[in-house]
């Protein structure tokens, strides 16, 4: 274990150039976690089957875990930590999480929201099927997808300037037992 | 961190074949999303690697003279769905690699990696084999072709040979020109799956529509790797498009396959589902070739569900449209 | 304007939206050194030695420990809070690291090293001998004569055998005329899949123990590192940060007991140990797979004169939360359909598979499937309308459960089954859906289930409350009782707001809990948290109004008992005058040279209660015989969770819990080789937990009952929303295909041979069949 290798990468994360000596062996996730203490991108399974550790690059969603650091080098990463604004304030996308009701015990969410982001640049418009399609690769325990899904529709409408769609508008779901017939 | 000995890394083609014949037992490293996962797991831990990941000149599809469709080794899979000349040419390979995972691993899967590793579940194996793929290898003699279905050797082993690496799979015109197909992907779920059986079924119609005049059907997981069913295909090459037909397929695929019993599944439900799936995806395949099957009931046409959604470059609409 | 009611957004949704929550593996010391266990590769053998040697030489490796280096005295592991009483004890079948191997994957051995890699490596150097023994992975198998024993004080692998019996079933079943209705149903072993995997580092700090956890449980944890470790209670420190998840899984000791220990065997040093996801699913808790046989005897108008339950519950290999489980869903069934003559046995039985624990439902999700099946398969034989049926013979208004004293104190069950046929549709599609023909088919099903809230009187029911008045008025309060995702912190902002009479930004819930400042709370599980915490939050809000207004007499000459505190001001209630704000009370009290004071209130408070929660499940579905797959078209929950406290949270967990549900029914099960014992199916790919593709829409609806017994009107909601899911979902396929499947969970292997049986698929031809065996 002497003679362990490293090499320099350089890579844009969050907006920023970034250099680092790198163990050859580390995964990206390893090296944003280990390196610059960027927390958002969780560890699940490590093998590319919960997608908690997603992140973006050069525009496209992939699980951290399973691409190794020295790859990214010369590449453009986007993490939850990069979403967030300067000032502190959500983006829109993160704020419909938090409106909607897609966020329980937060694991997931950070690999949802790059997920969702890298579907929302591409700036079509999806149906439900296509939309849940695209979100596939994020196992979710708490919430049964649901929320994260009118979350993610949403933003799709309101960034393209069309009114989101009525029917798939939160329904109110108390019912008092004299309303009931 | 992954248990990695030594690590080299080749940028170019060359580099990767001077350092396959220097370390010729260290591991070829394309996306990763199989060998990593040995290296973590135990099977492969402490192995030397050789990353070709860093190859750009493997990435990419092109469309050469004589019509011969060459994807680079290391185009990952949702590259090879978002391409116009698959998407034009040979739907159903970018449909076929749109099933395997999820997103993420559509991004880091490479088609080279997913045909090299040997797997009979590969989702990219099966449709490449019924299109007759030819797999272009780079060593240090130069480049050498063959047939996909003589690549796999067996289980988890193809044929590259000491310097090689696989640099591309071509799919000649006269394959794919006057040909529709179909993939069908059975899993336990929806998405993140390994196939319990895929099917890829392609077949070229006559003029009236009514008979075929062409007809493979390739599968992964009814062998040890993927595999055509040449008994069926021989059989009712030039058969007439009926019900009965369509059931005489479903019946003879059972002798060209032999499926295993595994704990993911037993051998039999995997023998009804090659049977099945068979009729099942020569039954679209022929839809989309404009053919009707005479005498079958509606009722008994495979319902397409929301497994066949392919993320192409047209998929979703454009916000404009939608405003209107 | 109460907040309770309100869909207010979480207090913690903006940290998780920005990624900078905080759980175990964040807050570990990236330099800690590395734990890994060794597991052993049998089912069941004695350890004869064990050779570190290789190891221990490895560069890089800190310490090798095996089983024989550890603590002599057993401890439990289950998050029961504990008992005074020796004979209600939890059982103590555990050893750190164990000398007598009893599952595949039991813990041999452990590795500290300084890094990862080097763990690895030294635990593929440890050789271990063993003496191997039989094994025995099937519950019904391993009560026989001559099975493998595991545990030597309990003959026949019987942990516990406990009955429910009245009336006289032999003597009224000689009635003439009667109908008997016999079904075995047999559920799988499924995992708990929080996405963030169990993890822990240890530390000591002034001659103590910190042990950071992922846990649900930290006060229970305290005690049950002390025990294993034989150390006094008091030296223990648990911290739980925000957690990923737990669905009961975290309601155990896991690995918290060994990290703490290795720590120790290092000198203090920090030391993490993070289970890997295979480790979670391997080594972890499971749902116990629980087998029923159940028979009914019933009049032609369904009237339910006797029924015989047995339960055969697999424990796997240690105790965990032990008959617990078993129990209450054997106890469940007479209280579900009352009946005048009923015999009902479980057994819990050891055998060499990996332990079952609390999981979501703990018990119920298990029974009502052989329940809500058994009920549609006899509503199917007498000709009758199974939802009629059911209104006719569940839980009638007025019950009273003699244990526990719950009542169903409104017409709930009418009430949510008439929700919930409206939301479906359900009659008229039950009866076009009858005799289809196809490939395709439709069905619905449904399924109804009752669930407790709290574990009293089975056991202790305690939740402590503190409250500090901050200088701007801002009340900041701690509960031992844990936000584990599923809300539990903005509920109990919520009310606390309303208790105290603050605006809900004011309040500020305290979310960690530290065994060392965090008050006495047992944890999240059994769905008790708002139920308990209410009436400790209400109780210590009354303590917290009463001091803060007692010392406002001297700013503002009034009587306590003339004032309150609304909306974030003392009032003065006889003319609705505000007299000061809280905020500039409490910074005048707090800085006044004459009488100064600190305003706090800590309250104790034990619950003596219980509640009934109930609900019902809806579900449509589309079955293609011919690829033998089953496609949910549509779902509807309806639950009377008593008031709702936050609609949108609640809906939300609720469709949590409808897809946990959904995968139990179709495709969950952890599988095991019948050769070696071993889990076949450990990851996240072989194991199918639904992804967003699997489900359509998730519809909820919520019935307000307000429950009479709670502080808030609130009862369980957690855990319900998994239990009718599976059977409702069984029955649609009944209705769709005429084919009753009694195992879950119901995926194609199951399937396939059910429609062969059924005509819906043809038979392989026969010259195939002989292939096979050349």
């Amino acid at each position: 274990m002497s003679d362990r290798q490293y090499r320099l990468v350089t890579c844009t994360i969050n907006g920023r150039e970034r250099t680092a000596m790198v163990d050859v062996r580390a995964s990206l996730a390893d090296m944003l976690r280990g390196e610059y203490s960027l927390t958002s991108v969780k560890i699940g399974c490590e093998v590319g089957e919960c997608g908690a550790c997603a992140v973006m690059i050069d525009g496209e969603c992939f699980n951290s875990c399973i691409y190794l650091a020295i790859w990214a080098d010369g590449k453009h990463i986007t993490t939850v930590e990069g979403l967030t604004k300067p000032d502190g304030s959500l983006s829109d996308l993160q704020q419909a999480f938090v409106d909607e009701t897609a966020i329980q015990c937060g694991f997931c969410t950070p690999g949802f929201l790059i997920e969702a982001e890298s579907i929302l640049e591409k700036g079509r418009i999806y149906t439900d099927q296509e939309l849940r399609k695209l979100l596939s690769g994020h196992l979710c325990r708490c919430t049964g997808y649901d929320n994260i899904l009118r979350a993610v529709r949403k933003v799709m409408y309101t960034r393209n300037g069309l009114p989101v769609p009525e029917e798939t508008k939160e329904q109110p779901v108390v019912i008092q037992p004299e309303d009931i017939q | 961190m992954y248990d990695i000995e030594h690590l080299y890394e080749a940028k170019t083609v060359e580099e990767a074949v001077s350092l396959r014949l220097a370390y010729p037992d260290a591991v070829i490293l394309a996306g990763g999303s199989d060998v990593l996962i040995k290296i973590r797991s135990g099977k492969l831990a402490g192995c030397d690697v050789i990353s070709i990941y860093g190859i750009d000149a493997l990435r990419g599809i092109h469309m050469e003279e004589d019509g011969t469709i060459v994807i680079g080794s290391l185009t990952s899979f949702s590259h090879i769905t978002q391409d116009p000349i698959i998407e034009k040419n040979l739907r159903v390979l970018g449909e076929a690699v749109d099933k395997v995972g999820g997103p993420q691993i559509r991004a880091i899967g490479t088609i080279g990696g997913n045909t090299c590793n040997g797997v009979t579940s590969a989702d990219s194996a099966s449709t490449l084999l019924s299109y007759d793929a030819v797999v272009e290898l780079t060593g240090p003699e130069g480049k050498r072709l063959l047939p996909l279905a003589d690549f796999y050797l067996g289980p988890g082993k193809t044929d590259v040979r000491e310097g090689e690496i696989q640099t591309s799979l071509r799919i000649p015109k006269e394959s794919y020109e006057g040909h529709e197909g179909y993939y069908i992907k059975f899993g336990m779920r929806s998405a993140m799956e390994i196939a319990t059986i895929g099917c890829s079924v392609n077949v070229a119609l006559n003029d009236e529509k009514t008979a075929l005049t062409d007809l493979r059907i390739a599968y992964g997981v009814a062998g040890p790797v993927p595999m055509r069913a040449k008994k069926t295909e021989e059989a009712f090459r030039t058969a007439e498009l009926t019900c009965d037909t369509v059931k005489a397929i479903g019946e003879s695929v059972l002798s060209d396959v032999h499926p295993r019993d595994s704990w993911r599944a037993p051998k039999n439900l995997r023998e009804h589902l090659c049977r099945q799936m068979a009729e099942d995806a020569l039954v679209m395949a022929v839809k989309r070739s404009g053919g009707v099957i005479s005498g079958m009931p509606e009722s008994d046409v495979p319902a397409k569900d929301f497994l066949d959604i392919t993320m192409f470059p047209e998929a979703g609409l454009d916000p404009k449209e939608v405003a209107r | 304007m109460s907040v309770i009611g309100e869909s207010v957004p979480r207090v913690d949704a903006y940290d998780k939206a920005a990624g900078r929550t905080k759980y175990v593996d964040d807050l570990c010391d990236p330099h800690a050194l590395v734990a890994k266990v060794l597991h052993a590769n049998v089912a069941h053998a004695y350890v004869k030695s064990i050779d570190t040697s290789k190891a221990k030489a490895l560069p890089g490796v800190v310490g090798v420990y095996t089983c024989f280096d550890v603590p002599e005295q057993p401890f439990p592991t289950a998050g029961h809070p504990w008992s005074t009483e020796v004979e209600h004890q939890d059982v103590c079948d555990r050893h750190l690291l164990t000398r007598h191997v009893r599952y595949y994957g039991d813990d041999v051995a452990a590795v500290v090293a300084e890094d990862e890699v080097t763990a690895k490596r030294a635990l593929k150097l440890i050789q271990v001998e063993y003496d191997v023994l039989p094994f025995v992975l099937d519950v019904q198998e391993a009560m026989k004569d001559g099975a493998p024993l595991l545990h030597k004080k309990y003959p026949h692998n019987i942990l516990a055998h406990t009955t429910n019996y009245h009336g006289d079933v032999e003597s009224a079943i000689k009635e003439p005329g009667l109908i008997r209705v016999e079904g075995w149903y047999d559920t799988p072993t499924v995992q708990h899949c929080h996405i963030e995997n169990a993890s822990c580092f240890a530390y000591m700090e002034n001659g103590r123990i910190t042990v950071c956890a992922s846990t649900q449980i930290p006060h229970i944890v305290r005690r049950i590192v002390a025990q294993a470790l034989g150390i006094d209670w008091g030296m223990v420190r648990i911290i739980k940060p925000y957690i990923g998840g737990g669905f009961g899984d975290k309601q155990d000791a896991l690995y918290e007991p060994l990290c703490a220990w290795l720590s120790m065997q290092v000198g203090g040093r920090c030391v993490r140990l993070a289970c890997t996801r295979e480790e979670t699913f391997e080594n972890c808790r499971v749902r116990h797979a629980i087998r029923y046989h159940l028979i009914s005897w019933v009049k032609p108008d369904g009237t339910l004169v006797a029924r015989k339950a047995e339960c055969f519950s697999n424990q796997g290999a240690y105790t965990s939360h032990g008959h617990g489980v078993n129990a209450k869903g054997m106890n469940s069934i007479p209280q579900l359909y009352p009946c005048p003559n009923v015999a009902c046995d479980s057994y819990t039985v050891y055998t060499n598979r990996q332990p079952g624990g609390a999981m979501r439902g703990y018990g119920m999700p298990q029974v009502i499937f052989a329940l809500e099946s058994h009920t549609e398969d006899i509503a199917r034989k007498l000709g009758l309308d199974s939802l009629a049926y059911r209104r006719k013979t569940l839980m009638p208004v007025g019950f009273v459960d003699g244990f526990s004293k719950n009542e169903l104190y409104s017409d709930t069950f009418n009430e949510v089954l008439t929700v919930g046929e409206k939301a479906m549709d359900y009659e008229n599609k039950h009866r076009l859906y009858e005799n289809q023909t196809g490939r395709y088919r439709k069905g619905v099903g449904c399924a109804v289930f009752w669930y407790n809230t709290a574990v009293w009187p089975i056991a202790l029911e305690t939740s402590g409350c503190r409250m500090v008045l901050n200088q701007d008025g801002s009340p900041q309060v701690q509960v031992g009782e844990t936000e584990i995702g599923q809300g539990a912190d903005t509920a109990i902002a919520q009310m606390t707001a309303d208790a105290v009479g603050v605006p809900l930004s004011k309040v500020h819930v305290i979310s960690c809990q530290d065994t060392d400042v965090t008050p006495y709370g047992t944890g999240a599980y059994a769905s008790r948290q708002t139920y308990v915490v209410g009436m400790a939050i209400r109780g210590c809000a009354e303590e917290f109004k009463r001091k803060i207004l007692e010392s406002a007499f001297e700013y503002t000459r009034m009587q306590p008992y003339l004032m309150d505190i609304r909306d974030g001001n003392i009032v003065r209630t006889t003319d609705n005058r505000v007299l000061m704000s809280l905020g500039e009370f409490a910074l005048t009290r707090l800085y006044d040279r004459e009488h100064n004071e600190h305003l706090t209130a800590e309250k104790s408070t034990q619950i003596k209660t219980n509640a009934y929660s109930f609900g019902c499940c809806f579900a449509q579905v589309e079955v293609d015989t011919k690829l033998c797959r089953v496609k949910v078209e549509k779902i509807v929950n309806v639950h009377d969770a008593g008031k709702i406290i936050n609609p949108a949270l609640a809906r939300a967990q609720v469709q949590g819990g409808m897809s946990m549900g959904i995968g139990y029914a179709l495709s969950e099960c952890m599988l095991y080789d019948q050769k070696t014992g071993r889990l076949l199916n450990g990851n996240l790919l072989d194991y199918k937990l639904s992804t967003v593709m699997d489900h359509p829409h998730l519809e909820v609806h919520f019935v307000e009952n307000p429950e009479p017994t709670s502080a808030f009107g609130t009862k369980s909601l957690g855990e319900p929303p998994v239990i009718p899911v599976a059977p409702a979902i069984r029955n649609a396929i009944l209705n769709a295909t005429g084919v009753a499947l009694n195992a879950l969970p119901m995926r194609p292997h199951q399937l396939y041979p059910a429609f062969k049986d059924a005509g819906l698929i043809e038979e392989l031809p026969d010259e195939n069949k002989e292939a096979q065996h050349v």
